[in-house]
């Protein structure tokens, strides 16, 4: 779950990092009397979870109250990569001698948390990566021994350089770790981490991505939640057990298992089609799964050919197919259905499609082929 | 032969008495595999299908003489039933649960490793030396005993290019899903490793997707330290970037772990990456026969 500059900021402050002071405004008016309180200057910031805010203009500076009511006027609504500004962040402007970076993500190789530092910050670290690698500063923590004050601390004063800015940088970095473990994340990231002309460190701009699976024992950061970061289709399919990306092409695709279901969005491109989204019913085997995902692929209106690809281990071709006509019984589903029906229980799934007049093929390739000729204004490769 | 399961694994089957433990046990049993025992806290005494059930890990292993593991519990009791596992001193422990939060995965298999014992998963279907014994939940009867390795990050895909490889007629010696999370115990470098080594088998299909460097370090791990012929399917070329395709380790993030990096990296290695999974048989065959010098199988 990504969560909103305003948000990690918070949690960042309750774990003990500076961040500059400031609120969220949801109006042009409360923008303003929020700039009052906080006193001027100050940084009106779109809260979106897209990157690119800073060059979309939805990251300003005002001087006065007065213009941080105009500026929020300008922002709030504006739409950056298609997703409209709702709220804005009020943030006290800080004045910036240098910026660095640093993060924490989970590093799969060595099965530890990893700690990335950098003495130049301000753009994205893929960025500082192909323009400075040499200030670019890695270590790992393994999680059982946690922070070592030695060789960690060393690590870390090679990008914060020397004087009493390692120091801040060290307690900074800590209360990072606190915030990583404790609240199961998946990233956290201070980026620009500013130098202020007094020599303060303080957290200017912040990512935290919370890991998914761990929200369980975190009932508390269930608040975080916003209906932003999946659209309404990948919400609603979220909701029944699917796992939905939607994508800008024409055939539909419900699949069970995640790497069958790329593998078959690759195909469809391979044979000249191209597919309208990613669906996984998952593994376990229930007729309704596939009514919900015919539903949701059949609301795309660009939708022009739907395919269905079972290969049945855990699920059961039987269920698929009481699914299917399940939903031909229940919805209107205007275009071409194209099944692909192999694995546990094949022998009973085709029987019931059968029955009821509806083919399906036994081959990946063929039914791939099949679906893209059955895709007006897309021309077969095969 | 083999690698790491055969006829003389001795399985219990941590959460039989759950939905998905129960049917599973029952279809390993079916297999032929020898599924000596379960475990489900607070229902020790029972029998699941003449399979007697424990309250812990380390009474089934000393009844049963067990030396191996499938973890079906769900995600919020995993990470306890894989210590439990490790505890208890079982060499290998598959672990299909999907969902375990990855710090938990983190700590579990570090102090598996340091057990040393072997995890393979989370978030797979196991593992299946076709003929001899199968851990985990892929349909026993696509496979056909043979001498090819296979390796995978999925599940379902797994199934397509096997049944691929055995309508084909190429039979597998040992067919390994090492998980689709980010964090996993076995990667495909240190199962690469047990197939060279391994004499019943002749090759390896190794079937990965976007996300991680893992296929990348496998090319560089084929490149140097393997003479047996590897042949390889990508999946998520068509996957949009920052958006996690289904697997929690599926995911384009800041430009690393794209489709292109690893089918590049592989074929600089000299592993042939198919297409299709369909095709995935014939360069088996195209590098086995290469190999042999002509004499394919």
């Amino acid at each position: 779950m990504k969560l909103h500059e305003y948000q990690a900021k918070e949690l960042l402050r309750e774990h003990g990092i500076p961040v500059p002071e400031g609120r969220v405004a949801r109006t042009p008016e409360e923008a303003r009397a929020l700039a009052g309180e906080i006193g001027c200057p100050v940084m009106i910031k779109a809260q979106v979870l897209v990157g690119g805010r800073g060059k979309a203009g939805g990251v300003k500076m005002a001087k006065d109250p007065a213009e941080a009511f105009s500026l929020a006027k300008a922002i709030l609504g504006m739409k950056i990569k298609g997703i409209e500004v709702q709220q804005v962040l009020v943030a006290r402007a800080v004045d910036i001698t240098s910026e660095y970076y640093v993060s924490l993500t989970v590093d799969r190789a060595s099965k530890s948390i990893q700690c990335i530092a950098s003495a130049s910050g301000g753009m994205e670290i893929e960025e500082i990566a192909v323009k400075e690698p040499q200030k670019i500063v890695r270590f790992t923590v393994d999680p059982e021994g946690g922070l070592e004050r030695g060789a960690h601390f060393d690590s870390l004063a090679r990008a914060f350089g020397a004087g009493p800015v390692p120091e801040q940088a060290w307690q900074i970095v800590s209360g990072m770790y606190r915030l990583f473990t404790g609240k199961d994340c998946s990233l956290v990231e201070i980026n620009p981490c500013a130098l202020t002309p007094a020599g303060s460190l303080v957290a200017a701009d912040a990512k935290v991505i919370l890991d998914d699976n761990a929200l369980f024992r975190h009932p508390e950061l269930e608040k975080y939640r916003s209906a932003e970061e999946y659209g309404a289709d990948e919400m609603d399919a979220r909701s029944q057990g699917l796992s939905y990306v939607e994508m800008d092409g024409t055939i539909g695709c419900i699949v069970n298992g995640a790497g069958l279901a790329m593998a078959t969005m690759d195909l469809i491109k391979y044979f000249g089609g191209s597919p309208a989204n990613f669906l996984d019913v998952g593994g376990s085997s229930n007729p309704e799964k596939v009514l919900h995902a015919l539903r949701i692929i059949s609301k795309n209106p660009r939708v022009t050919a739907i395919l269905i690809n079972i290969f049945g281990g855990i699920t059961r071709c039987d269920d698929i197919a009481r699914g299917i006509l399940m939903a031909k019984e229940k919805l209107a589903i205007p275009v071409p259905l194209t099944i692909r029906l192999i694995g546990t229980n094949e022998k009973e799934g085709r029987a019931l499609l059968q029955a009821a007049g509806v083919g399906a093929f036994t081959e990946l390739t063929e039914a791939v082929q099949a679906v893209v000729k059955a895709t007006p204004r897309e021309r077969a490769r095969a | 032969m083999s690698i790491l399961i055969g006829r003389d694994t001795r399985v219990i089957v941590q959460g039989i008495t759950g939905r998905d433990g129960s049917f599973h046990a029952r279809s390993m049993k079916e297999y032929g595999t020898a599924v000596v025992g379960g475990v489900t806290p607070g229902k020790g005494g029972q029998a699941i299908d003449g399979v007697p059930v424990f309250d812990t890990v380390a009474e089934a292993v000393k009844a049963t003489g067990a030396n191996c593991t499938a973890i079906f519990v769900p995600a919020k009791g995993a990470a306890a039933a894989l210590a439990e596992a490790c505890d208890a001193g079982l060499p290998l422990i598959a672990c299909i649960t999907e969902g375990i939060p990855v710090l938990d995965v983190i700590e579990q298999s570090r102090k598996i490793a340091r057990a040393g014992a072997r995890l393979i998963g989370p978030n797979c279907p196991g593992l299946i030396t076709p003929g001899a014994a199968k851990v985990g939940i892929m349909p026993g009867r696509i496979h056909l005993p043979g001498n090819i390795g296979v390796i995978s990050r999925s599940g379902t895909l797994t199934y397509e290019v096997v049944w691929a490889l055995t309508l084909a007629g190429m039979g597998q010696s040992t067919c390994v899903g090492v998980g689709g999370d980010p964090v996993i115990g076995t990667k495909f470098v240190e199962l690469l490793e047990l197939f060279e080594a391994d004499p019943g088998t002749a090759g390896v299909v190794l079937i990965g997707e976007i996300g991680g460097d893992d296929e990348e370090k496998a090319a560089e791990f084929i490149r140097s330290s393997m003479k047996k012929p590897v042949a390889s399917f990508i999946s998520g070329r068509t996957a949009p970037p920052e958006k996690r395709m289904g697997h929690a380790g599926a995911i384009v993030s800041g430009g690393r772990g794209t489709a292109e990096a690893k089918v590049e990296a592989l074929k600089s290695a000299g592993v042939p990456v198919a297409d299709r999974p369909d095709q995935v048989p014939v360069l088996m065959s195209e590098k086995l026969s290469g190999v042999r010098g002509g004499s394919a199988r």
